[in-house]
């Protein structure tokens, strides 16, 4: 459908993009490739469109010592080609080439991604994962979300009506961490039926220590396992180890049932995954 | 609203509302129906466009947005009445039947190959799940991306010399 009516504001400083976020109903448009269908569909009809695509350095990626801190405005295609992600943080460039089809990552954003909040979205569920920090800023000022508390539901976060996230800020990685990503997906480009993000330093008795478990696609929200996660702490991954962790991964979620899966499917989808996940990390 | 974009090395003015977007815009108001609206929510890739260099949906974009944008449509591609080397291989490996997914498939690999002429067939393939075709299948449309990959290779060679 044709999308509905609404304001176009393309401001030119993130000041003058708070003051018309305040227009009730107003949503900000970064890369538009979810925004855009959600309202060809009606499943969003907001008042104003506020374009952030003329405020500079929204767009940027920066590597410090600590952290990568990612700019709003970046997009797949900006991950995809920059040249010092990788080493600094290979789960995001590894998961980010799950992400939707080449047009698609020609515009879509990272910033656009976690305000859509897909419960099957790559991007949110890497944030989830690696502790990422979200900044925010609105008409109230300025605030810093943990990813794990940004997400409530399905399409549904905790920013306010307003607010716009300026940066999305994840800790650096020790060298010698293991980590993986799998998921699985009907066709190339598709949403995930469901995905296992993970990784784990080991100790010098070769235990895994520090286990993050994240999944998508079979929650109603990018989420931890905290149960898998305990299954797996302090412990060498000997195959008994991993299918203790892969029953309590399939335990803790509740996936729903839709024309792609059934919750059954999905649950032993997760299991499955984080089988994989894990077997990939310790080889 | 005024909106001034350059497309096919023509500058054009248009004055779309602000819930227009680039590929109705093209359409309706520049008068280019080559690129065709298929799903209009991005899934089908009929209205692929290639903005500043790169292949974008043009239904998920708003024409507001394309403001000072470089803008390549189907019509765009060959310069005269002589086919390019990318039309030629999809007339000669029967790459299209009803056609209608044909321009968006052709701006998606015309990007491509510019960038990546040394793309693989598995990066074809992949890129390629971005356009959905219904009646030709993608075997002469792959077969036909191949043949063309040479005609882009020998672009990139010479450019470089």
């Amino acid at each position: 459908m044709k999308l509905p009516d609404f304001d176009y504001h393309s401001p030119t400083s993130l000041d003058e993009a708070i003051t018309l976020m305040a227009t009730p109903n107003a949503r900000v448009l970064a890369g538009g490739q979810s925004l855009l269908p959600i309202m060809a569909f009606r499943l969003a009809a907001p008042s104003a469109l506020v374009d952030l695509r003329k405020i500079k350095g929204l767009d940027k990626i920066e590597i410090t010592q600590d952290a990568i801190h990612l700019g709003p405005m970046v997009r797949w295609r900006d991950v995809e080609r920059h040249e010092g992600l990788a080493a600094a943080l290979p789960l995001l460039t590894q998961a980010m080439e799950h992400v939707a089809h080449y047009q698609i990552r020609n515009r879509g954003t990272v910033g656009g991604s976690l305000a859509h909040a897909d419960p099957a979205a790559e991007f949110p569920g890497i944030a989830v994962t690696c502790d990422a920090r979200i900044h925010l800023a609105g008409a109230n000022g300025k605030r810093v979300v943990a990813a794990g508390d940004l997400f409530v539901g399905p399409l549904e976060t905790c920013l306010q009506d307003g607010e716009i996230i300026t940066s999305i800020e994840l800790p650096r990685w020790p060298q010698a961490r293991r980590w993986a990503f799998e998921e699985f997906s009907q066709r190339r480009g598709d949403f995930a039926l469901a995905g296992i993000a993970l990784f784990y330093d080991l100790d010098g008795e070769r235990r895994a220590q520090n286990v993050h478990i994240g999944v998508i696609g079979a929650t109603d929200r990018p989420r931890r396992l905290p149960g898998a996660e305990a299954a797996l702490n302090g412990q060498a991954l000997s195959d008994e180890v991993i299918a203790k962790a892969c029953a309590a991964a399939c335990a803790e979620v509740d996936p729903p049932t839709d024309i792609h899966g059934s919750a059954e499917y999905r649950r032993s989808l997760v299991g499955t995954l984080l089988q994989r996940a894990l077997v990939k990390a310790s080889s | 609203m005024s909106v001034q974009f350059v497309v096919n090395g023509r500058k054009v003015e248009v004055d779309p509302p602000a819930r227009m977007t680039l590929a109705d815009c093209l359409r309706q108001q520049v008068k280019l129906t080559g690129t065709h609206v298929g799903c209009e929510h991005g899934v089908c890739g009929a209205c692929t466009v290639i903005v500043d260099g790169e292949a974008m949906r043009s239904c998920l974009m708003l024409a507001a947005q394309a403001d000072g944008a470089t803008i390549m449509t189907i019509e765009g591609l060959s310069s005269d009445a002589e086919l390019t080397p990318l039309q030629l291989a999809f007339k000669k490996n029967h790459g299209l039947q009803c056609g209608f997914c044909t321009p968006g498939v052709l701006m998606t690999l015309h990007a491509l190959l510019t960038q990546e002429p040394y793309a693989s067939e598995e990066r074809i393939r992949d890129v390629l799940s971005g356009n959905l075709c219904r009646c030709t299948g993608y075997i002469p449309i792959i077969e036909s991306a191949l043949e063309a990959r040479a005609a882009y290779q020998d672009q990139a060679r010479s450019a470089q010399a």
